[in-house]
């Protein structure tokens, strides 16, 4: 009989998903975003493997050597490969933006549903929480965080993911709050479907598509995040690379003109976080009523 | 107005309250203690009860807020562990340098983001709005410390324009303060810029569809009059409100800046703090810098209403 009453319900559904597809392959900003981001995926995943040289082997005969053929990004102050050290800190930054954005999801995601769905007191104290978090600016809470939690890439990624929770938690309850009133999950309740049910079937599948906007959003503002407190000396700890560590240390050498060591890892910063922020900004015109 | 005004004050109490509780909380959560630093090398028992004792350790939690809140609240936010010196002098110490930073940065996002989202809206759809667009989507995505440590370089080390580094007081020399204040002021408001630009471009293109612009332009008005006299001001208002709130986040832009061009402000107290794990700063310029953003809420709340007559009529 719930089944029954289930499929009827989903009946009421806005098919929505076919149209929102097609117009992503014919968005130029998202294809352009996604190119990027797919380029730098595969930088990290397969370019360990295809520069081949150890990103921590040092080596004193070849100290700070400007780009050549035999290096192409040139080496850094201990002589270590500087096109092999970006291209494991690809991994580091990757890595990051989206596990940082997974644990942010993680925690606004349930709290935002809780705080729009129930609403009334529980909804009092998540909002309260979250203005007096979002008080806080993102970069100096994750510092402030990070300083609790220790200098290490773990832990930075924990201090973005709970520094960007509250964004989350906006969003999906402003989500919730507009999708509950929707006549199909009226419908849902008066048939007598249980909370938990109705949040899984109807509500989390109708919010889920702003959500993965703002997420491919803030993994950009959380690439640049991590980037900032290893910058710092909060993030990824040497000798494991991570690009914004080399700029900071590259930073030290500019003035000698030795421009290659922040060069390189700076321009893969930029262009991972153009490649997100074109993607994000793709899908959310793809997703936004009045551009159809 | 005042009711206005009076309502938005007692719903930011609750939110500083809030703040106060988290601030409070992330100190207890800081690893260390900070006895320890106080009693010295020798670590005598003896002196480690009687600061205890001193600083209501010993307390349960909830007291040791209530007396720490009361002293907040009296301006008293303890006492930084490496300098002796209160965190509050501090704080009024290096302010100042970041809010000139800041206004300075805030002026290059309004004279570079407010006409270029004007002429992005206006030429919608040609060369100018495409420029526009990518740039401003260029200054969102370059970190502030690559684009700094590139200007260094390009500015500094290779054309010898500007000092790379270094601060001069505004009371020492005007013109030695502003040319190293430049450099980084640009750095700061680069992104700030193309947020302004994308702001201003979404207002006017609502704008320009209006009635009254329309109404305008029947009239037989010249195109910038419209534009500017017609279109402008009422596009204006949500850009000034978001440009308040953005203020806030330039606070949290200083302290890569700060770090970048070695400027001794607000930002480089909290990072120097942090690897001095002098947590009673940390602490002081986290509660500082919550108050002072939801302080900039609260005009960005007020300004809107002020900006808005619709608002005021209800």
């Amino acid at each position: 009989m719930t089944l029954a009453l289930d499929t009827a319900a989903r009946q009421a559904l806005p098919p929505r998903r076919s149209r929102f597809w097609g117009k992503i392959r014919t968005n130029p900003s998202a294809l352009v975003g996604a190119v990027l981001v797919g380029f730098f995926v595969l930088v990290a995943v397969l370019g360990p493997w295809l520069v081949g040289i150890d990103p921590i082997k040092t080596s004193w005969t070849a100290v700070r050597k400007m780009p050549s053929l035999a290096a192409w990004f040139g080496t850094d102050e201990l002589g270590r490969d500087v096109l092999s050290r970006v291209v494991s800190g690809a991994q580091a930054s990757l890595l990051a933006g989206v596990v940082s954005v997974c644990i942010a999801v993680s925690i606004g995601g349930p709290l935002g549903l809780a705080a729009g769905y129930f609403g009334g007191w529980v909804d009092a104290v998540i909002s309260r929480c979250t203005e007096a978090l979002l008080a806080c600016p993102f970069l100096i809470l994750a510092i402030a965080l990070g300083s609790v939690l220790g200098a290490s890439l773990t832990n930075a990624m924990i201090a973005i993911g709970i520094a960007a929770a509250p964004i989350f938690t906006r969003l999906t309850r402003a989500q919730t709050l507009s999708v509950k009133t929707e006549d199909y999950v009226e419908g849902a309740r008066a048939i007598g479907l249980r909370d938990r049910w109705i949040i899984l079937r109807y509500i989390l599948p109708n919010i889920f598509a702003p959500i993965l906007v703002q997420a491919t959003l803030i993994i950009a503002q959380a690439i640049i995040a991590e980037a900032s407190l290893s910058f710092l000396g909060l993030g990824q700890q040497p000798p494991a690379p991570s690009w914004g560590a080399m700029l900071a240390t590259g930073k030290n050498f500019v003035q000698q003109g030795q421009w290659w060591m922040s060069v390189f890892p700076g321009v893969a910063i930029f262009l991972t976080v153009l490649g997100f922020n074109l993607l994000g900004d793709g899908l959310r015109d793809a997703l936004d009523p009045r551009e159809t | 107005m005042l009711a206005y005004a009076a309502r938005r004050v007692l719903v930011a109490i609750p939110t500083i309250i809030l703040v106060s509780i988290f601030v409070f909380v992330l100190q207890k959560m800081l690893p260390g203690d900070p006895i320890l630093v106080l009693a010295g090398e020798e670590r005598d028992p003896v002196v480690i009860a009687l600061l205890r004792e001193k600083y209501r350790l010993n307390d349960p939690l909830p007291v040791q807020y209530f007396a720490w809140a009361w002293q907040a609240l009296q301006g008293n936010l303890g006492i930084s562990l490496r300098t002796n010196v209160p965190v509050l002098q501090l704080v009024a110490e290096k302010l100042p340098v970041t809010l000139q930073l800041a206004a300075m940065a805030m002026s290059f996002a309004l004279l570079i983001g407010i006409p270029a989202g004007i002429m992005a809206a206006v030429k919608k759809g040609t060369a100018w709005d495409y420029a526009a667009t990518g740039i401003a989507l260029w200054g969102l995505s370059i970190p502030n410390f690559f684009l700094g440590v590139m200007l260094i370089f390009l500015v500094s080390v290779q054309l010898q324009w500007l000092p790379a580094s270094g601060y001069v007081p505004l009371s020492e020399s005007v013109s030695q303060n502003l040319r190293t204040m430049i450099m980084p002021a640009f750095v700061l408001g680069n992104a700030l810029a193309a947020s302004m630009m994308r702001h201003t471009r979404s207002a006017m293109l609502g704008v320009l569809k209006q009635d009254y612009v329309r109404t305008a332009r029947a009239k037989g008005l010249l195109e910038p009059r419209v534009v500017l006299r017609h279109a402008l001001r009422n596009a204006l208002v949500p850009v000034v409100t978001i440009g308040t709130l953005l203020f806030g986040e330039l606070l949290a832009g200083a302290v890569l800046t700060e770090q970048i061009f070695t400027i001794p402000g607000f930002g480089k107290l909290i990072v120097d703090a942090v690897f001095n794990r002098d947590y009673a700063v940390v602490q002081g310029v986290v509660l500082c810098t919550a108050i002072g953003y939801i302080g900039l809420n609260l005009v960005a709340d007020l300004l809107y209403f002020v900006l808005n007559p619709r608002l005021r009529v209800r």
